[in-house]
């Protein structure tokens, strides 16, 4: 029981299948309170799929998933929406409301959660923005920001809610090294400051090293190995080896590249799959 | 490949859609009627149908009501009846081409841009970020879109059927000559309330159709920018095609 409470999100042999595609294949994984864990894979290893399972964006096939010790998965839409308020996160291109203003970005949730007066939205919403270093940006347009400022604006819209947990889809990847570094930056200090319990995934070994307190790596649809980047650097065994090192020989096969065009489904995401469909 | 397989495969592949379709519209109903409503996102769609088609939707009528009247002059001229072409304009625009052509370009503007928008909003995640942000989806961007569609299509077949009488009046009167006092005399008598009625009818379920059909098409939208264009193709495509089938069922009904 003394364990259980410091547990936060716990996820048991969860299974996710599309059609032939069966991308998670049984995978356990615990976090525990105000911890930064980060899950790593290569593309397409179904990292996303299992955020996506976690905040109920989708639904398991097979396998349990607790958050607080409450189990989630089985819970209807109307149920899952009040656990949903406990997360933020930030998706891999910030997935801003381009019909909205930066502000009216960040204030969505407040807007809809809470009965706050405009202007106090508003107020909340600049110094969110502020908190992740962006000034005199509330009345641009989504299209205006580069991709950095994006996934800030998209870090403020996040926690503006005040989550317990964060989960952080690639926060890194399509930005530049310095930006990425600045973000890495940021994802520590939200979690030092907001003493939120975070699962980032990426594929960048750099910020893996840097955000997490343990990292988790995915490969074949499990979880082959966690441990502290003491560890992780250290390990044995040699698929993590081959991934952190990122080496294109050894025990993972490199698909031939041409075969490597950007996968379509990626963002996008089969209606049936909605847990909404499902009531 | 086996003939009676592919069919079977398409058949399937159809009622699943279809099915889906319905799921889809059933949460909406559920959703219509649970306040709070999105007043703000349902004013600016109503403005969005309303506005977006009304230029189409004037100039189809008004051109249709004039080729109407021309085409019908020619025909009951052959047996002296060339006063009945008030009516004949009239009945026509009110049950069936005001409504279906309405419907039609209703559904080329409007039905369009509602796939490719939501489906942008699918590819880029910002569905999901409305969940995350515990808005539900269909409460917050299906609701107000068909809203908008029921209300904006009935007053658009208003405009369009009004015009299209006019349009058959001016070439009566301008062109052939016919009576002004005698053209409105015939469109009057001859019209009945429930002519109006059924055209107005036949907007409402054409207004459902196009918002559901595009909205579905644009919530499942897959596979980057190339997977929104299919979308909104297919959102046209089917809804049109829906409008055009349904319609020959409400006339059957109703006859
Ligand atoms: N909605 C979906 N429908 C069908 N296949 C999907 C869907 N979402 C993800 N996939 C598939 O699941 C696999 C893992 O995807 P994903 O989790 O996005 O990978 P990544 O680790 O790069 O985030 C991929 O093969 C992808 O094609
Ligand atoms: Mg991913």
């Amino acid at each position: 029981m003394e364990r259980e409470s410091s547990i936060k999100i716990r996820v048991t042999n969860l299974h996710k299948s599309f059609g032939e595609n069966h991308v998670l294949r049984g995978v356990d994984l615990e976090v525990h309170r105000g911890e930064s864990m980060v899950v790593i894979g290569g593309s397409g290893s179904g990292k996303t799929v299992l955020i996506k399972c976690i905040i109920g964006l989708m639904q398991p096939d097979e396998g349990k998933i607790y958050v607080n010790g409450f189990e989630i998965s089985n819970l209807n839409e109307k149920e899952m929406n009040e656990v949903r308020k406990k997360f933020g996160m930030l998706f891999q291109w910030g997935a801003l409301f381009d019909s909205m203003t930066v502000w009216e970005n960040v204030g969505f949730g407040l807007r809809h959660q809470t009965h706050l007066k405009e202007e106090d939205i508003r107020r909340i919403a600049s110094e969110k923005l502020a908190l992740v270093g962006l000034k005199n940006v509330e009345d641009l347009m989504p299209s205006e920001l580069s991709g950095g400022m994006r996934k800030r604006v998209s870090l403020a819209r996040a926690i503006a809610i005040e989550p317990e947990i964060l989960l952080y889809d690639e926060p890194t990847t399509g930005i530049d090294p310095i930006m990425a570094d600045a973000i890495n930056e940021l994802i520590v200090e939200m979690r030092e400051k907001l003493n939120v319990t975070s699962v980032a995934i990426t594929h960048d070994m750099k910020s893996a090293y840097k955000i997490g307190d343990r990292i988790a790596m995915l490969y074949q649809g499990k979880i082959i190995e966690v441990g502290t980047p003491d560890e992780i650097k250290n390990s044995t065994n040699s698929i993590v080896r081959q991934f952190i090192e990122g080496r294109s020989e050894g025990p993972i096969k490199v698909v031939d590249p041409s075969l490597l065009v950007m996968r379509p489904q990626e963002n996008g995401h089969a209606e049936k799959e909605r847990r909404d469909e499902r009531k | 490949m086996n003939p009676f397989r592919w069919v079977g495969s398409y058949t399937i592949r159809f009622l699943e859609e279809a099915g889906r379709i319905m799921i889809l519209f059933a949460q909406t109903l559920g959703w219509i009627f649970r306040p709070p409503w999105e007043m703000r996102e349902i004013l600016k769609q109503m403005q969005e149908v309303g506005v977006r088609s009304f230029p189409v939707v004037v100039i189809t009528a008004a051109f249709t009501g004039m080729v109407l009247a021309l085409q019908s002059f020619t025909g009951f001229k052959r047996f002296g009846a060339e006063t009945m072409v008030g009516t004949v304009v009239a009945l026509s625009m009110t049950r069936e081409l005001g409504p279906v052509l309405t419907g039609l370009m209703v559904s080329g503007r409007v039905g369009s841009a509602m796939a490719a928008e939501l489906g942008t909003m699918r590819v880029t995640e910002q569905i999901d970020a409305l969940y995350t942000l515990a808005t539900n989806p269909i409460k917050y961007l299906i609701v107000p879109r068909f809203l908008a569609a029921i209300i904006m299509v009935p007053v658009l077949v208003i405009f369009a059927d009004i015009i299209g009488i006019l349009g058959g009046y001016l070439v009566s009167v301008q062109i052939l000559g016919t009576n002004p006092t005698l053209y409105f005399r015939r469109t009057w008598n001859f019209l009945e309330l429930n002519d109006l009625y059924i055209g107005l009818l036949k907007a409402f379920f054409f207004g459902m159709i196009i918002a559901t059909i595009s909205c579905y098409q644009g919530f499942s939208a897959q596979g980057g920018a190339e997977g929104v264009g299919r979308a909104t193709t297919q959102a046209v495509v089917f809804s049109s095609l829906t409008i055009l089938i349904s319609n020959y069922f409400i006339t059957a009904l109703l006859f």
